[in-house]
């Protein structure tokens, strides 16, 4: 159980996939114009990446190393495609606003590394925690980006109106395209700052490891691409 | 006539593919260091996304909302996104072998950056966009070559800001990818001016 318990950790704190490692940038950055869209998106990635997580994992033994690949992303998109659908049923407007993001998680990072760097080679128990801890911490980074840009932006928290219109001006452009560039780059800049901080304690963060810092390496999709991108980002 | 123009300056210009869709961030972020690498990616997805858009239109119309099949009742068209994807790595692996073998000289310029293309969000976002948008061949090849050439418009201009900015005094914690957010950012400010042209 100890073990479980430390993969929900190391999921949500030690190595968050919007903080720490900066993985699924394109959802990070398309879907948080509010605390709500962050958290549905989040949940309904958590979703496919237990399960994803749990096929690939009990079926590890069964796929040929050879087209690991294909069969992961035929699992991840069969998935995705029964979320969207029972997400259309029973949450049509959180479904409207996410629009094609939700078919999108297809190729979110941090479920084929996932399937890559953890399902395929342990047990479906343990598994099945790390999609836990790992979309928890997704949902997590999501709404919290979602609630500094919906505050800023339209002065609500979870569509409630906090700040007073009578004296807060929204600063409009933070729900827009370029408020979501912006509030990120904050964020990296205070991640940066931690990061400098930890290491100085002498306890270094795990390394960025997304497709933001051009390095594809903790990405499932390395494997697609033939690990061409480090040498290309070497030779620049 | 008039219609297509209108798709394809809005895919291109008014909705940026990157800057207000924010699909293709990674090679966005990651090969925009100098502007020649920039416009081979570019060139790289403008092919890619022609082509899968044009095929993936073809699956979508022939096979998956067959018109046979759904007057029998066989509605196939839930399969579009396990369709697409599979659709669109293939596609890339056979246009990287078929100019490796028949023009090594494009293959020279575009050849590193086919792999990479493979998985790039952008691409299946244009897929399935085309069919929300109930856009037939023709304008799904129009509607894919204009966001990929917005794409090459958002990433030269990015490379070209990058060069520029590399040799500016910026302060610590901004200095690497937050400072090329924050470029994105006033990018995408002027970009919104755009929008109310259509």
């Amino acid at each position: 159980m100890n073990k479980n318990v430390e993969r929900l950790y190391n999921g949500i704190i030690k190595e968050n996939p919007t903080f720490v490692l900066m993985l699924g940038m394109c959802p990070t950055l398309a879907v948080t114009s509010s605390a709500m869209n962050g958290l549905g998106m989040g949940l309904s990635t958590t979703v496919v990446l237990v399960l994803s997580n749990m096929l690939i994992s009990a079926f590890r033994k069964v796929i040929p190393d050879g087209v690991r690949m294909p069969a992961f992303i035929v699992i991840v998109a069969s998935l995705v495609t029964m979320v969207q659908f029972i997400m259309q049923a029973y949450t049509p407007s959180l479904s409207d606003s996410l629009g094609v993001y939700i078919p999108l998680i297809v190729v979110n990072c941090i479920i084929l590394g996932r399937a890559e760097s953890y399902a395929s080679k342990n047990p479906v128990i343990p598994s099945m925690f790390d999609g836990i801890g790992m979309g928890l911490g997704f949902t997590f980074g999501l709404t919290c980006i979602g609630l500094v840009r919906e505050l800023l932006g339209a002065g609500q928290i979870f569509g409630f109106q906090v700040l007073s219109l009578s004296w807060f001006t929204p600063i409009t452009i933070f729900v827009m395209a370029p408020g979501a560039f912006l509030v990120l780059a904050c964020l990296v800049a205070v991640m940066n700052i931690v990061r400098a901080k930890m290491e100085a304690k002498g306890k270094p963060l795990a390394k960025p490891s997304g497709c933001l810092t051009g390095d594809c390496a903790g990405c499932g999709h390395a494997a697609v691409c033939g690990g061409k991108t480090q040498t290309e980002t070497k030779t620049e | 006539m008039k219609e297509l123009l209108l798709i394809a300056v809005g895919s291109a210009i008014v909705n940026n593919v990157v800057l207000s869709q924010f699909l293709g961030i990674c090679p966005f972020l990651g090969v925009s260091k100098k502007t020649e690498t920039a416009a081979g990616m570019g060139a790289a997805v403008v092919f890619v996304i022609t082509i899968s858009s044009f095929v993936t239109a073809l699956i979508y119309k022939f096979i998956l909302a067959n018109e046979a099949l759904m007057n029998k009742g066989i509605d196939l068209t839930y399969l579009q996104t396990i369709v697409f994807i599979l659709v669109i790595a293939a596609l890339v692996q056979f246009v990287e072998m078929f100019l490796k073998k028949s023009m090594p000289s494009l293959y020279q310029s575009l050849g590193v950056y086919l792999p990479l293309i493979t998985t790039n969000c952008a691409v299946l976002g244009v897929a399935l966009t085309n069919v929300t948008k109930e856009y037939g061949i023709l304008e799904s090849v129009v509607n894919g070559f204009a966001t990929a050439v917005g794409f090459l418009i958002a990433i030269v201009l990015m490379a070209g800001l990058r060069e520029k900015i590399e040799y500016n005094d910026i302060p610590k914690p901004f200095q690497g990818t937050a400072i090329v957010l924050i470029t994105a950012a006033l990018m995408s400010i002027a970009f919104m001016g755009f929008s109310g042209m259509i």
